[in-house]
């Protein structure tokens, strides 16, 4: 007997990128910044980690944002306002560190820009002067821009290609404020694990306590299983129990991204064979908007 | 004469080919081979047999009844006692509980009654013949179970009969526990977990899903804001324990949770038709001893697995797993590399094992389980190759139930400390069982522990209301 999940708002808002809002009042009235939850689409789906953005105590909703990168966001993308969701459980993960740092630097790519929203509006909330600098390949790719300006005092744009904000990434933007003199006193990254590593030895020098919403491939999320294990300090964590933010200084990264191939095999026979049998046309686009993890 | 014709066999599917599907390896009695063992049965005046049992199911009682050919009656008496015979029958270790006790098997061999206790309860379930019964006269009062394993699901049955109103919180989205995610469909069908399930529930217990408690409920907002009169933690020890060798974290190398739950809970067994993964190893090692471990391996092979291999570092007779198991393990071609222990995980290229170094033991002084103590020999190391390893050495308390949870005192491994007469935490009206408490153990004793739980229960409860 699951709750119903239902869609109450589901929206493109950018190519790629999809906007879900669901009731699941029990999760809205929990929530805390960077937490996420665990979503299977349907009762042969597999069981996947997303960030809340935003949640409403009073109505009783989540939003969170869900970038289609292979079979299971795509399952996701193709439910329908009205639909319910199979299973959601969350809110997962330990709340981020949010105090009053004073001056706070936080950094969001791909679905982290719908994500890092928590963190800035509970960062602001507890006195901090925000800055946020957010990523995309091209300026048509970013989405959630005015949400993120009412929660920040500043607000930088990087585009890959130049055709919006700066030309270049988080970390060239971040390089530039600290070179003009800019102090920042805690860092957060949110974002495929290139990025979180790239933002994370360009806040090492200027030491920056730098938090990464680590994105390890998860099963149960709730420490029962050991697969989302990366080694942070020498330690192994657990990045569902122990994170997801943990120490970007401290992340053994070439461990992560090779964990993160494990089932690459598996992911192109799972799309390919859902593609065959799929009648909604995806099978001839291709997945190259969004960059995704590499 | 009763009891000397000797025990009856259970048919089951022959290895080589069973090794190769998911299907039940025990085929379950006839009728005609359950009478026969039910006549073996000696009725005994001081039923030896129950002693062993921890929940003294009235064993010669529901041997009578199969002998009267009242399979249904005999299910029913043994659910007096043991609401899950259908489990029970199938996965507890009867050799060393039950059976063990059986005065027939002094001189001959016992009577089989894990084998009648699953006839019973498959013939009472696939005949239709399970009973729901009359609900109970409402008591007003509210308990919040935490947990759907083994004493969960008999802490809830309990108590919704006596009028209860009962809620399970399950952290994962289908109910059971270690029966629906840990134990393999092979030896044990989901089918038969969700009918136990769906019985509860239309008795009236609700099931609450996709429910962590320390997340999205706290015990104390459960009992404060929710209205709970009490609460039960049975939430298993579900947290993985590693080797801490250098390479553990190299892709294809599993603990037996994250194995296990991909094949049974998320049936990556039947990939791509289900969305999640497992990786399929040609040549797999297990390191450990347990049941968890003989599944593991088990599974291995019906995933492909050319060559499987179980490593320990004691000797065979110190195999913790079941004799059953070990033996239908040993018989569906799995090798066993025994006192064996591995140092490092070698990876090749790409970040996946390769090999695995190991060294050899031999046994020293007992150490305090009792057992001997298994002691490197120096200068002994060698190498297996594998591509595929899957780490089996037992598990610890989680720690989700607890980010939120003061008052309930904890020894010193982690699990929870409680009066064994009331399974009482050190928290007034939180109580807990099952491997929480004991750290790993058996589905029958977590059982009993529901049992003694749930009627402790009520019993406060009760008193609560007169005094
Ligand atoms: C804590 C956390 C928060 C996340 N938040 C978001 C979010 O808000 N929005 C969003 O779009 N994505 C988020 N992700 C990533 C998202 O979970 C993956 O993109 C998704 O699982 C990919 O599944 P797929 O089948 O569509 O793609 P696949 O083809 O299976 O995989 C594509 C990529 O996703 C990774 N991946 C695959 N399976 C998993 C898994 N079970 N868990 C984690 N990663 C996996 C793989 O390494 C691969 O690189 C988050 C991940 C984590 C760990
Ligand atoms: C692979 C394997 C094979 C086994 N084989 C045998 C066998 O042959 N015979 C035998 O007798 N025993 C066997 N056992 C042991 C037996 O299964 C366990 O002793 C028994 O299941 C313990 O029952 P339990 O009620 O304590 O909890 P569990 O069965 O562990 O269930 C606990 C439940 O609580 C849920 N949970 C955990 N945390 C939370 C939370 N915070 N909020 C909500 N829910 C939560 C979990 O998701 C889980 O569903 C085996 C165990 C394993 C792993
Ligand atoms: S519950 Fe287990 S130990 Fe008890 S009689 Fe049945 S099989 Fe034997
Ligand atoms: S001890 Fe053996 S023979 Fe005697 S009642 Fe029990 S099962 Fe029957
Ligand atoms: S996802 Fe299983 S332990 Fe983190």
């Amino acid at each position: 007997m699951s709750r119903d999940y239902k869609i109450i708002e589901k929206e493109e808002i950018v190519p790629n990128v999809h906007k879900f809002v669901i009731r699941e009042p029990r999760i809205a009235k929990k929530a805390r910044a960077g937490q996420f939850i665990l979503v299977m689409a349907h009762e042969k789906g597999e069981r996947i980690p997303l960030t809340l953005s935003d949640w409403d105590p009073v109505e009783g909703t989540i939003t969170f944002y869900v970038l289609e990168l292979g079979i299971s966001t795509m399952d996701l993308i193709t439910l329908d306002k009205g639909d319910s969701l199979y299973s959601i459980a969350g809110p997962l993960g330990q709340p981020a560190k949010v105090e009053k740092f004073g001056n706070v630097i936080l950094g969001g790519g791909c679905f982290g820009i719908g994500g890092i929203y928590s963190i800035a509006k509970a960062m602001k909330a507890a006195g901090n002067h925000v800055t946020v600098i957010m990523e995309a390949r091209s300026y048509y790719l970013l989405y959630n821009i005015e949400n993120l300006r009412s929660v920040s005092d500043e607000l930088y744009i990087t585009t890959s290609d130049g055709s919006g904000g700066i030309k270049g990434h988080v970390q060239k933007k971040l390089d530039e404020l600290v070179i003009a003199g800019r102090k920042f006193d805690r860092a957060y990254f949110m974002g495929c694990t290139f990025m979180l590593m790239q933002c994370s030895k360009a806040t090492l020098p200027h030491s920056i306590p730098t938090g990464v919403a680590l994105n390890a491939i998860m099963l149960d999320g709730t420490g029962m299983c050991g697969c989302c294990r990366v080694t942070v300090g020498g330690q192994t964590k657990f990045v569902c129990v122990d994170g997801p933010e943990l120490d970007g200084h401290l992340v053994d990264w070439d461990e992560l991204f090779i964990r993160k191939q494990i089932y690459r095999e598996e992911e192109a026979v799972s799309y390919q064979s859902h593609a065959c049998r799929s009648t909604t046309g995806y099978e001839h686009e291709m997945k190259n908007n969004s960059g995704g993890d590499s | 004469m009763p009891g000397f014709e000797g025990r009856v066999k259970m048919p089951e599917q022959p290895p080589e080919i069973r090794a190769r599907n998911f299907q039940e390896v025990p085929f379950g009695l006839t009728e005609e081979l359950a009478l026969k063992e039910a006549e073996r049965c000696l009725n005994c005046k001081n039923p030896l047999c129950m002693t062993g049992c921890p929940v003294a199911v009235k064993i010669p009682e529901f041997i009578q009844l199969i002998k009267q050919e009242k399979y249904a009656a005999a299910a029913r008496k043994i659910k007096e006692t043991n609401a899950l015979p259908a489990v029970c029958g199938r996965v507890c270790p009867q050799e060393s509980q039950c059976e063990s006790k059986c005065v027939l098997g002094i001189k001959h061999q016992p009577v089989a009654i894990g084998y009648l206790e699953r006839f019973c309860a498959d013939y009472e379930r696939d005949m239709g013949l399970t009973e729901v019964p009359e609900p109970a006269q409402p008591t007003g009062k509210k308990i919040a179970v935490i947990g759907s394993g083994p004493s969960g699901l008999t802490v809830a049955g309990d108590l919704i009969k006596l009028g209860h109103e009962v809620v399970i919180y399950e952290a994962l989205h289908k109910a059971g526990g270690v029966l629906t995610y840990g134990i393999p469909e092979f030896r044990l069908p989901k089918k038969i977990v969700e009918a136990e399930v769906e019985n509860l529930l239309k008795q009236g217990v609700r099931l609450d899903l996709d429910s962590v408690v320390g997340r999205v409920r706290t015990v104390d907002e459960l009992m404060k804001e929710d209205g709970f009169d009490a609460v039960f933690i049975g939430v298993g020890a579900g947290l993985p324990t590693f080797l801490n060798i250098p390479g553990e974290n190299l892709n294809n190398v599993y603990s037996a949770n994250e194995y296990l739950t991909r094949a049974n809970l998320m049936k990556a067994y039947r990939f791509p038709e289900y969305a999640t993964p497992v990786e399929r190893g040609k040549n797999v090692v297990v390191i450990g001893g347990g049941n968890v471990a003989m599944d593991s391996v088990r599974t291995a092979l019906r995933l492909g697995a050319v060559e499987a291999t179980i490593v320990y570092r004691r000797a065979k007779e110190q195999l913790p797993a079941r004799a059953e198991e070990v033996h239908h393990t040993e018989q569906e071609g799995v090798k066993f590399t025994l006192l064996t222990n591995p140092i490092r995980f070698i990876g090749d290229e790409t970040g996946c094992v390769k090999a695995m170094e190991c060294q050899r033991m031999e046994l020293g002084e007992p150490d305090s389980s009792g057992r001997r103590k298994p002691i490197p020999i120096e200068g002994s190391e060698f190498v297996i190759e594998c591509d595929l390893a899957i780490v089996s050495i037992g598990t610890g308390p989680n720690p989700v139930i607890f980010s939120d949870l003061a008052g309930v005192d904890r020894n010193k491994w982690g699990y929870i400390d409680v009066n064994e007469e009331t399974m009482e935490t050190s928290k007034a009206f939180v109580y807990a069982g099952g491997d929480i408490v004991t750290g790993s153990a058996t589905v029958i004793q977590a059982m009993g522990a529901g049992r003694i739980a749930a009627r402790a229960i009520h019993q406060k409860l009760e008193d609560n209301k007169t005094g």
